[in-house]
């Protein structure tokens, strides 16, 4: 009853998010396109659930859908609204890129897909070492499954991800800082960075 | 004691969702009336007092009234934008307060029931990660009304929300090292162990994060996407009949799920004070109610009227908290737009990082020394506390950082005010 349950519960899950993702593609309202991204994060935090990653899925929906789609959302409807589509579309070269840079990806993740098929290792749900993974749970709960190796085996990766934010930030500010001095008047407020267009 | 499992647990689970889902809806209802009530109260009224004794069917009579009312579709608002914003606002709000644990665990016949809806192992996370998700429904509705003070309600919605998010999180971050886990069910445990509710060694934390809490409910003072006197009603401006009264209902059932974890968190949720008779925790495949001197687990004795008296005391401190939304509501002016902003970057979120460090170097001294985590552990952190809370109540509130429109007279130094000249033509003849 338990893995139909999850079958079941992951396909749904699954096709949400594949629509959703083609919804983000062919909509033509941006803000509708921002609102299938949403749902699309958060149908695969549904599947992370399934796959016992509670952490990943908390940060997913805090992170991903709550915070920086946000944020997406602001700046669409700020910057974006009575803008035609039509200027934004790219010519045959771009679209050249995008279809071997899509089509690269896509070939290797149907590669994947039909190795895996013929192995006998249930798609989505496959849990490699899955008793090993259960007890560490039990051990170091679901917090310290991740942070454990993050903060000892892998820690000079994680700064140097970090470092590689700050300095993405800096950059940003730096920008946005001289844009505002040239455009002539501060206004007070987290709508100050973009002043001055 | 085993906990319960199989088809009553289902059947617990069911009546659990359900009497949760109507405990929140009735509280709801009876927090607007309260609302009411003692804004009347503090202003020296009367307040409903007409429909039913002392007015206590006022909240049925409104819901009445908003269901009857004839729904406007303004012409010009995305219609179904318009109608999907109050949906996406009210269902984050009901299930945020899921994971909150709300008595003493249950002894039945079939087994012990947790009285938690569901303790998922992310616990406080997911009332983050949901109350987070809350801010589309405002978003959304704010710019379907097409509607340029909606929409300026709405900016001001999704600025203020992800600004205090942070210092939010922060002021958690400490009692998550204190606690060691993020589940609610543990957090309280380990404040039974402790001897202390986590406003006391964790006092700067516990005000950071109600300052948060009344920012991220746009409550009063912080109520800036919904400012009467500048957006006329912000976000719902457009909104009438049942729609405006599940904007209504989701940001009652938000104030209900921050004072319910505000009590969790720092108050000790269902613990009853000075007392270790209600103390219970699943440990290791059985309920225990403490260690004794050896380190060997002491089985707890459940009972149903334990539960019941946890679960008044937990129903005592949120209503604490309800009544201190109320309370500042009615005693506070709102902030002006900029000051909120300072106050998030420029105060909240510098001074609870830095609070940050200073429990977790105490704690890490604490652990050196091998104080074992109990009474003298929780003292020494008050103390700690104490000193960066004074520091921080001093440094806040001198008008520094926040200066009110009106000129301090009383004050013997100059204020800085904030620079908001906007430079512009010079006016002849000034």
């Amino acid at each position: 009853m338990d893995i139909d349950l999850l079958s079941t519960a992951y396909s749904i899950l699954a096709v949400v998010a594949v629509g959703s993702a083609l919804g983000v593609v062919f909509g033509r309202s941006p803000v509708a396109s921002l609102l299938f991204m949403v749902s699309s994060l958060a149908s695969i935090a549904g599947i992370f659930v399934i796959l016992e990653a509670h952490f990943l899925a908390a940060i997913q929906v805090m992170v991903y859908a709550g915070a920086i789609m946000v944020l997406f959302l602001f700046v669409i409807m700020l910057l974006n609204l009575g803008h035609d589509y039509q200027q934004d579309l790219k010519g045959w070269a771009w679209s050249m890129v995008a279809l071997f840079v899509s089509g690269g990806i896509g070939g290797v993740l149907v590669q994947r897909f039909l190795d895996l098929r013929g192995t006998g290792l249930s798609l989505g749900l496959g849990l490699p070492n899955g008793n090993a993974l259960d007890r560490s749970i039990e051990e170091l709960g679901a917090l310290g499954v991740i942070a454990e190796p993050l903060y000892t085996t892998y820690v000079v990766p994680f700064e140097i991800t970090g470092i590689l934010l700050l300095v993405a930030i800096v950059g940003a500010l730096v920008l946005a800082k001289r844009n505002v001095e040239g455009g002539g008047t501060v206004d007070g407020g987290a709508a100050g960075g973009e002043g001055g267009r | 004691m085993e906990p319960i499992s199989g088809v009553p647990a289902v059947l617990a689970m069911l009546g659990k969702i359900v009497g949760i889902f109507t405990a929140v809806m009735i509280v709801v209802a009876y927090t607007t009336y309260a609302e009411r009530r003692v804004s009347a109260w503090i202003q020296d009224r009367h307040g409903p007092n007409r429909v039913g004794p002392f007015g206590l069917l006022q909240p049925i009579a409104d819901g009445i009234k908003n269901i009857l009312k004839e729904e406007t579709m303004p012409a010009t608002a995305n219609r179904f934008w318009f109608v999907l914003g109050p949906m996406l606002s009210i269902i984050p709000a009901l299930v945020a307060i899921a994971v909150v644990p709300f008595a003493a665990p249950l002894p039945t016949p079939w087994g012990v029931v947790d009285m938690v809806v569901a303790d998922v192992p992310i616990g406080v996370l997911w009332v983050l990660a949901i109350g987070s998700l809350g801010i589309y429904g405002i978003v959304i509705s704010g710019w379907a009304s097409n509607n340029k003070y909606a929409f300026l309600g709405a900016l001001r919605a999704s600025a203020q929300m992800v600004s205090y998010e942070v210092a939010l999180g922060l002021a958690l971050i400490a009692t998550l090292m204190l606690a060691g886990n993020v589940t609610l069910t543990e957090m309280v445990w380990q404040q039974q162990q402790l001897d202390w509710w986590y406003a006391f060694p964790l006092s700067l934390a516990f005000i950071l994060f109600v300052i948060s809490a009344f920012a991220e409910t746009n409550r009063l003072p912080f109520d800036m996407p919904e400012a009467e006197s500048e957006l006329v009603t912000g976000y719902h401006t457009e909104y009438s009949a049942m729609k405006f009264s599940m904007f209504f209902i989701a940001e009652y059932a938000h104030m209900m799920t921050a004072s319910a974890l505000m009590a969790t968190l720092f108050l000790g949720g269902w613990d009853i004070p000075f007392a270790t008779w209600d103390d219970a925790y699943y440990w290791q495949g059985q309920y225990i109610s403490g260690f004794d001197e050896a380190g060997a687990p002491i089985a707890a004795s459940l009972a149903a009227w334990k539960s019941l008296a946890t679960y008044a005391v937990f129903s005592l401190k949120t209503a604490f908290f309800l009544f201190l939304y109320i309370w500042v509501r009615w005693t506070l002016p709102r902030f002006r737009y900029d000051q909120v902003m300072t106050l998030g970057w420029k105060v909240m979120l510098p001074v609870s990082l830095a609070y940050v460090m200073v429990v977790a170097s105490t704690i890490l001294v604490l652990d050196y020394l091998e104080i074992p985590y109990g009474f003298v552990f929780g003292l020494v952190l008050t103390v700690v506390s104490g000193l960066c809370t004074l520091g921080f109540l001093f440094f806040l509130d001198r008008d520094r950082v926040i200066a009110g429109a009106a000129v301090p007279h009383r004050l013997d130094r100059p204020v800085r005010m904030p620079d908001t000249r906007v430079p512009g033509p010079a006016i002849r003849g000034d």
